[in-house]
């Protein structure tokens, strides 16, 4: 589904990824991990397509789509979505409103029809409950007011929604307390399927308990520097990540 | 070079004023010839303002002055009329209309208003109702105004509006200000509304161009108001202002407000009309009086947008909350010129006042200057004022949800309007703006039901 070819790319003149290169098909849950600085959010915002990262080598492609060639919005169109580490909030946006926009306009781009009001507030209700999200959201700005959990919560509830091919989602677990952690792992197990793919970006082992990655990946100085299975997140939770510098490093002077 | 441009126009408006003395000398009561007499007297020592006048420094009027005008609208009725009210009417709002076509009350045209709460009618068939003697000309210092001086020598009618005290209007009115010329005019339209006490009341004005007729002529309108809102009353009163780019707006609102009334103004202003002035001046010259003005302006082509308000806070135990937005597309200029004045007498006064702006282009202009000027000690006041671009990260969270850049842009403009838009308090009003937003805007759409 997703091929990630020697991708680099840098902000402000400043190189952060140095060649990534990464292959995720459907159905498989990926973990990225990593030291602080090694590249982790910078991987997900230049996939979801954010300007203020430059790429200057690489390819990505997403079911034969090259998707550095498309705009955030097309890419979101075209089934990516990534859930943010920092959700933006925007007062007098309303969160239904900007709900439904979104979802129009990707089944106008998908040439489906509009969504009938009472379908998809069905939807919502059905939605909130998966995500156990009873916030009241029709008369409150999008994430105005939420707290860092509810925020959180909110874009586990969007990608329900939205249904992606593949979510991202970055660093989702941060700040979260164990019975929130708890309840945006049971929405994102419930929702993984044989048609799609997650790539998890985290800090912690501890959300991978919740929900079991095929694969893990080290991401260190804008590099993929190991790939292992699940028992990999263990390792480095038990050791932190200083082995795999010094390995790096033994590699590059071999 | 300015002055010699101005003064054709200046030069014609003072032969005017020397020809209408002699012509209607012994028609208007002795007060009200005194009072154009000493108004006239000003105009001609002050003349048109300059840049050099501080309260006109960003605007150069000569332009909008310049060339042959007519100072008298003619009688004959000119096409275009009903599309110009169907085109300001709003929908779902159910209220009694009142037409005004360059400045003249067309009580055909407009509705009746049953009973004898509320009292329509000309200005100049109301100059010996006790309400105009007392109030008329009273409250605006024409020193300071050139354009209400000059209003105030020549004006040849207007509206009249009285309300009974005590009197609930189980209706808003809605004023629909017509202009339309098939020459270059000049128009100096001039109101009173005289709200008494516990009354309560919504007036909504409505300010349109007749299309088509304005596509060759100049029109300039020098339009005053003056509203007195009794003890204990409530006006709650809208302007929305669109029209022609050949068409300039010199508006002078002044309010006088009782003790414990309560003034809320609600001020849109779209794309459209070449330049739009408005002073909209506010005195609080009670105890417990509320005052709130709204103003939300849309700016766009090569419009110029100039907001000056006065709140004066005159005496104790008063609150006044000021909101004004700008969406700057183009090369539209906008003022927004600010004076919070608290007296001497005016303790315990809670005065707020805040004027942010949304640029849209590189190429627009923001002028703002909010100003507080506090004689008394015992106050709470603030002012504040910004000017700014697209929240990128916002703006970035939208698209990355599929929404299209447009889309994405004018649901972050309304996002940015609607501090102001949701304190419209009529549902219909409300979404009438939104609808104007949008259409000043562009064509983008919103999926808002």
């Amino acid at each position: 589904m997703l091929i990630i070819k020697n991708l680099r790319a840098s902000v402000e003149g400043k190189e952060i990824l140095k060649g990534v290169n990464l292959e995720v098909k459907t159905g498989e849950i990926h973990a990225i991990m990593g030291p602080n600085g090694s590249g982790k959010s910078t991987l997900a915002s230049v996939l979801a397509g954010n300007n203020n990262y430059e790429v200057t080598a690489g390819e990505v492609w997403l079911d034969g789509k090259d998707l550095l060639e498309l705009s955030p919005e097309d890419r979101a169109r075209e089934g990516v979505f990534l859930a943010f580490q920092y959700p933006v909030e925007i007062p007098g946006v309303s969160n239904i409103n900007f709900l439904r926009t979104a979802m129009n306009e990707i089944r106008a781009y998908r040439n489906l029809p509009v969504l009938e009001a009472k379908e998809f507030l069905k939807m919502v209700k059905e939605k909130q409950k998966l995500v156990e999200f009873d916030a009241a959201l029709t008369n409150r700005s999008l994430n105005e007011g939420f707290s860092g959990g509810e925020k959180k919560r909110n874009e586990i509830f969007q990608l329900a929604m939205l249904d992606p091919k593949l979510a991202i989602l970055d660093e989702t677990d941060s700040g979260l307390d164990i019975d929130a952690l708890r309840i945006v792992s049971k929405g994102v197990n419930t929702l993984r399927s044989e048609k799609n793919a997650f790539v998890l970006i985290t800090h912690y082992q501890r959300l991978l308990d919740y929900i079991v990655p095929d694969f893990v990946h080290v991401l260190y100085n804008g590099q993929i520097a190991k790939t292992g299975s699940k028992e990999l997140a263990l390792e480095l939770e038990e050791k932190g990540y200083d082995w795999l510098k010094e390995e790096v490093k033994e590699k590059e002077l071999a | 070079m300015i002055t010699q441009i101005t003064n054709s126009l200046y030069d014609q408006l003072i032969a005017d004023f020397e020809l209408k003395s002699i012509l209607s000398a012994s028609s208007e009561p002795a007060r009200l010839q005194q009072l154009r007499a000493t108004a006239f007297e000003q105009f001609r020592l002050n003349g048109f303002p300059t840049t050099k006048v501080e309260d006109w420094k960003y605007i150069n009027l000569a332009p909008f002055l310049k060339g042959e005008f007519n100072t008298e609208p003619t009688d004959e009725p000119l096409p275009g009329l009903d599309e110009a009210i169907a085109k300001a009417t709003i929908p779902k709002l159910d209220c009694y209309q009142v037409i005004m076509v360059n400045g003249q009350y067309q009580a055909e045209l407009s509705h009746i208003v049953p009973g004898e709460a509320i009292h329509i009618s000309t200005l100049s068939s109301a100059i010996n109702q006790p309400a105009f003697q007392s109030h008329f000309g009273k409250y605006i210092d024409l020193d300071k105004n050139h354009f209400a001086a000059l209003n105030t020598a020549l004006y040849r009618d207007g509206l009249f509006i009285e309300m009974a005290a005590k009197a609930i209007a189980d209706k808003p009115l809605h004023i629909i200000h017509i202009t339309t010329a098939d020459s270059n005019l000049f128009l100096q339209p001039r109101h009173l509304f005289v709200i008494g006490a516990h009354a309560e009341i919504s007036i909504i004005e409505s300010f349109v161009s007749v299309d088509g007729n304005n596509d060759v002529a100049k029109l300039v309108v020098n339009n005053v108001s003056e509203i007195v809102v009794g003890e204990q009353a409530q006006l709650k009163h809208y302007y929305i202002q669109t029209g022609h780019p050949n068409t300039s707006y010199i508006h002078h609102t002044q309010i006088e407000q009782k003790s414990s009334s309560g003034y809320n103004n609600y001020k849109a202003s779209f794309p459209g009309t070449g330049l739009l002035r408005n002073n909209l001046n506010v005195s609080l010259n009670g105890e417990n009086i509320e005052s709130h003005l709204y103003g939300i302006y849309l700016a766009g082509g090569r419009q110029l947008v100039d907001n000056h308000t006065i709140v004066d806070h005159l005496k104790p135990h008063c609150y006044s909350n000021e909101l004004y937005k700008g969406v700057m597309k183009d090369e539209a200029i906008a003022v927004f010129n600010g004076k919070v004045l608290v007296r001497k007498d005016a303790q315990k006064t809670n005065a707020f006042q805040k004027n942010n702006n949304l640029m849209l282009s590189k190429t627009a202009v923001v002028d703002s200057k909010p100003q507080l000027e506090i004689f008394a000690d015992d106050v709470k006041c603030s002012h504040g004022s910004t000017i700014g671009q697209f929240n990128e990260d916002a703006l970035f969270y939208l698209k990355a949800r599929g929404i299209g850049e447009d889309k994405a842009k004018a649901l972050l403009i309304h996002a940015f309007a609607y501090d102001v838009t949701e304190k419209v308090p009529l549902p219909a009003v409300q979404a009438y703006i939104n609808h104007l937003i949008e259409e000043g805007l562009g064509g983008s759409v919103m999926s808002d039901e």
